[in-house]
């Protein structure tokens, strides 16, 4: 008896025009995958090549000859024939807008990239006034849904709030969230399968929440950090790194990066270690990684204290830290800030 | 699922309520007791409690109608019946501004001040309130109070409950065993505060605004205050079902043919041809089909289809029946907003009736053709109306809407082709059936065809639906309504509601078809003429209007959440006379603003939001007096 062999569909390709060069792409490629293949640059910020395309913050619109609308490049799929603009006037103007409505609602300070795209597009995030004075902290969390409270001519309207400090392992300063809902796809279907956090509210009191908004450590949350891998602003920051940034000591430019394999299981997941002044401060994996996609665990995300309590140092005296409820099996590492001058290595 | 739930149980009647709705856990793992030697080895129920996911809002309503609001426990309780992750539930109830996720007294008035009724006297009505029981907040009794005593009450603010005819309106809700929800007009502070003070209930009674009651030639209105709504037989006397039995014998492809012939115009606001929807849907080889008949009406200044469920409601069954026959549908959705209590009563009523006598479930008047009907409770959100937004609205999860393509017709309800129509809409299609598509076709102009509901409010003589074959000019269907108010003058007219856009009293003779009102730059939208006197302040309509959108954004994409919170403002800043700049610098950022908005967004709601600012500021330039200071 013979086998049947399945042979993958031959793609057929597409053949369309990205400002006025003609490319063909298989089809189902996305428009900003078809741009890539020319070298054409499109901002993105809800956009991650391992999520799901939710083409929610809308910075990567494009014009598409006789659409209505503006089109996501980044989950729109080409088309036949399409006629694209990827810098039209239109496109230059939405794409202002909504650069200036998101640095004059959030702070964009730790969002890589940005400060290039509001000068590109000549953004005046100012001009819809100096921004309201931050909330108190829970808030935002407590907004009821339905009718708001009547604007302020004085102030811009911010999701300014104090950080969220619950646990040893990491923070969320919602007041830089941009609500590109990657942590929220990381955390469920997308990845984990948590589902500890989902957006809550409507509207502009729309926000990343955990049920009634409690505290990380009575969440369904595992602390597997795959939302801080994905967030695109610093929202979601290992507390390692929001305290060195908070005590001044936090340079990128004095880190280096080491790759390793995670010694925990044997699944052998890429980690980054993210290094600086001899201190573990963070910890990645590349997304091209064809198992993990960029994902890891508790241990391999958090675990690596035990790295920094080898040598003459006594153990577990590094953490310095106040009290807190840390879920077992991690502990916050380097954030002692004492361990700098220890000088082994 | 592992779910990690708060360590909260319901009390017995949350228990209760929730049971009622979802029937008794089946074992300790969704909720029920625990059975050590039923439930200590083997876990079971997973697959099956989720796929009941789509019982998401209707739980939580369950409780919110026998509590008054949803307690942790409560939410506990669903989140393991339905094996629910409790932080997407979390998201899921604080999307609706009718679910309370804070402790709240049973007895609550909800006031309308949108448009039309902070026109019309609204504002009495909520100062009074303001007066005796304080500044409305949802969560004024929520500090830290837990116990609510029974003389506890609260009045909330409403986005337009539609009933605009009579203005100033409000919704009246009792939580307990017997929930009581009534929707009251004419609402005077005496009264408002009668109703929170629990000497008034209201009566369940509808009052539908029908000048034209009885007027031969109506269509769509001819049997509204004149046949029995809550009677099969009377229904079934004036002509009900004949539409259904002629479909039958025009069979599934004829029925489309006729639907195509007639041009029907999706009255939703889109104007998409309904035909070509049947069609697309008919052809798809994915099964099942699912059909949904849109009654989430919430545009302001909008009650057409209220009139035509609490009037007419087998009429809407009639329709839904046809076009599931036509596009192979089993299952069929209503889903009805939450505010519209009569209409739902109504509509339930119609099913129930039509199952019982053999005009729904299996074999249909005998033929081959099984179908069904659930009506659906929205829960106070207007962006539940967006097609997409409805499916994920029925199917638990938060009502935002969906990127298109792919379409309804191709992935739609449960990711499956789905046939989604407006009431007026269907309400047309017996009519096409009984007299055939090309003799409806001949009704109106060549590319409007049938008549259209309108709903006249604001300063008219006589308020309320009107019916008129297409090609009248609004000067003419002014004219039926008495004109405006005697001693007033008409400063603007919005048509089309939030979403459409003002028009001057100067051009009254834009004729009120869906290619007359593009070739005079408007629309008919959902069918709202709402007309302004000189007494209205119109800067504050328009601040009403933008804050409006910025409460019923979904909040999913940057330029429609934020832009709606900048164009607020902006107008806001316009109305207390401190603009950043001058005026004129204001109005050029609101232009820029309305344009990202429009080009920008995901949905219609982003889209428009700025339509109605943009008109009453460049067509009718009621900022024109003070551009140059």
């Amino acid at each position: 008896m013979t086998h049947l062999v399945e042979i993958a569909r031959p793609k057929r390709t597409v053949e369309l025009t990205i400002d006025g060069q003609t490319v063909r792409v298989p089809e189902g490629t996305t428009i900003l995958d078809a741009c890539k293949t020319l070298g054409t640059n499109i901002p993105t910020l809800c956009y991650l090549e391992t999520l799901h395309p939710v083409n929610v913050c809308r910075v990567c619109v494009v014009e598409v000859q006789n659409a209505r609308v503006l089109v996501p490049a980044c989950s729109r799929t080409v088309e036949p024939d399409m006629v694209v603009s990827t810098d039209s006037e239109r496109v230059r103007h939405s794409r202002k807008m909504v650069l200036e409505f998101l640095a004059s609602s959030v702070d964009l300070s730790t969002t890589p990239d940005v400060d290039g795209w509001l000068a590109s597009y000549d953004c005046k995030p100012e001009r819809y006034g100096p921004p309201a004075p931050d909330e108190a902290a829970g808030e935002r969390d407590a907004l009821p849904t339905g009718h708001h409270a009547p604007p302020n001519a004085e102030y811009a309207a911010t999701v300014g709030q104090p950080v969220k400090v619950d646990n040893d392992l990491y923070v969320r300063d919602y007041g830089k969230c941009i609500l590109c809902y990657k942590c929220v796809e990381g955390c469920g279907t997308d990845y984990q399968n948590t589902f500890a956090i989902a957006v809550a509210g409507r509207g502009f009191d729309a926000r990343i929440s955990t049920e009634f908004a409690v505290e990380l450590p009575k969440s369904a949350c595992v602390y597997c950090g795959n939302c801080i891998a994905v967030c695109p602003t610093g929202a979601l920051m290992f507390k390692s790194e929001f305290d060195r940034r908070e005590a001044g000591t936090w340079d990128e430019s004095k880190q280096t990066q080491v790759s390793t394999i995670c010694p925990y299981c044997g699944v052998g997941c890429t980690l980054e270690l993210h290094v600086q002044d001899n201190e573990i401060v963070r910890v990645t994996s590349p997304l091209d990684h064809d198992i993990t996609r960029g994902n890891l665990c508790i241990k391999g995300r958090f675990g690596w204290r035990f790295v920094q309590n080898r040598g003459p140092r006594p153990m577990g005296g590094g953490n310095g830290q106040a009290g807190g409820s840390a879920p077992r099996g991690g502990e916050a590492g380097g954030a002692g800030g004492n361990g700098a001058g220890d000088g082994h290595g | 699922m592992d779910l990690k739930l708060l360590d909260v149980g319901p009390t017995d009647e949350e228990r209760e309520a929730i049971d009622t709705r979802l029937g008794p856990p089946a074992s300790g793992w969704d909720g029920g007791e625990r059975v050590a030697q039923r439930d200590a080895h083997v876990a079971f129920g997973g697959h099956a409690a989720r796929a009941r996911r789509n019982e998401l809002l209707p739980a939580l309503h369950a409780v919110q109608s026998r509590v008054g609001w949803i307690s942790e426990g409560a939410f506990n309780y669903i989140c393991a019946r339905l094996d629910v992750p409790p932080a997407e539930a979390w998201g899921v109830a604080t999307f609706y501004a009718l679910l309370a996720t804070t402790p709240r007294p049973k007895r609550v008035l909800h006031v309308c001040d949108d448009i039309c009724c902070r026109t019309r006297g609204a504002r009495a009505v909520l100062e009074a309130l303001e007066q005796k029981h304080g500044a409305a907040h949802p969560r004024a009794l929520g500090d830290g109070r837990l116990e609510l005593s029974d003389d506890d009450v609260m009045w909330l603010p409403s986005p337009c409950l539609g009933m605009c005819d009579e203005a100033p309106a409000a919704l009246l809700t009792v939580a307990g065993r017997e929930p009581i929800e009534r929707l009251v007009g004419g609402l005077t502070a005496d009264r408002a505060l009668a109703m929170l003070e629990a000497k008034d209930d209201a009566e369940n009674v509808s009052r539908i605004p029908l000048p034209q009651r009885g007027q031969p030639g109506l269509r769509l209105l001819k049997r509204i205050g004149v046949v029995d709504p809550t009677s099969l037989d009377a229904y079934r006397a004036s002509d009900g079902y004949q539409g259904l039995r002629r479909a039958f014998e025009l069979g599934r492809e004829g029925v489309i043919r006729e639907v195509l012939d007639s041009k029907l115009l999706g009255r939703g606001g889109a104007a998409f041809p309904a035909g070509r929807k049947w069609d697309a849907v008919a052809r798809q080889p994915e099964r099942p089909h699912y059909l949904i008949c849109n009654a989430d009406e919430s545009e302001p200044g909008t009650f057409k289809d209220r009139v035509l469920m609490e009037g007419d409601p087998f009429a809407v069954v009639e329709a839904m029946t046809i076009a599931a026959y036509a596009t192979g549908c089993e299952q069929g959705f209503v889903y009805i907003r939450g505010e519209y209590p009569l209409a739902i009563e109504r509509v339930q009523n119609a099913i129930d009736d039509a199952r019982a006598r053999g005009f729904l479930g299996d074999r249909i008047l005998g033929q081959p053709f099984r179908f069904d009907i659930e009506v659906r409770k929205g829960a106070g959100a207007y962006i539940c109306g967006e097609e997409t937004a409805v499916f994920n609205s029925i199917e638990g999860f938060r009502g935002e809407p969906r990127n298109k393509p792919p379409f309804p017709v191709q992935v739609g309800l449960f990711g499956k082709p789905t046939v989604i129509n407006n009431v007026e809409t269907l309400a047309n299609v017996p009519f096409i059936m009984l007299e055939g598509g090309p003799a409806f076709a001949k009704i109106g102009t060549e590319q409007s065809t049938g008549s259209k509901l309108f709903c006249l409010c604001g300063s008219v003589v006589k308020p309320g639906v009107y019916e008129v074959t297409f090609g009248a000019t609004l000067r003419d269907l002014l004219a039926q309504a008495g004109g405006v108010t005697p001693g007033h003058t008409a400063q603007c007219i919005l048509l089309g509601g939030a979403a459409g856009l003002f028009i001057r009293p100067d051009e009254l003779d834009i004729p009120l078809t869906f290619e007359g009102a593009r070739a005079a730059k408007a629309t008919l939208g959902s069918g709202v003429i709402m007309v302004f006197d000189e007494t209205a302040d119109m800067g504050d309509v328009l601040r009403r209007v933008a804050a409006f959108f910025r409460d019923e954004s979904c909040g999913q994409c940057v330029p429609c959440r934020v832009g709606t919170v900048r164009q607020e403002e902006a107008l806001h800043r316009l109305a207390v006379n401190k603009p950043r700049g001058s005026v004129a610098d204001e109005l050029a950022l609101l232009d820029e603003i309305g344009l990202a908005m429009k080009d920008a967004s995901i949905c219609g709601l982003g889209q428009t939001a700025y339509s109605a600012v943009e008109s009453a500021v460049k067509r009718c330039g009621i900022f024109d007096g003070r551009r140059a200071r």
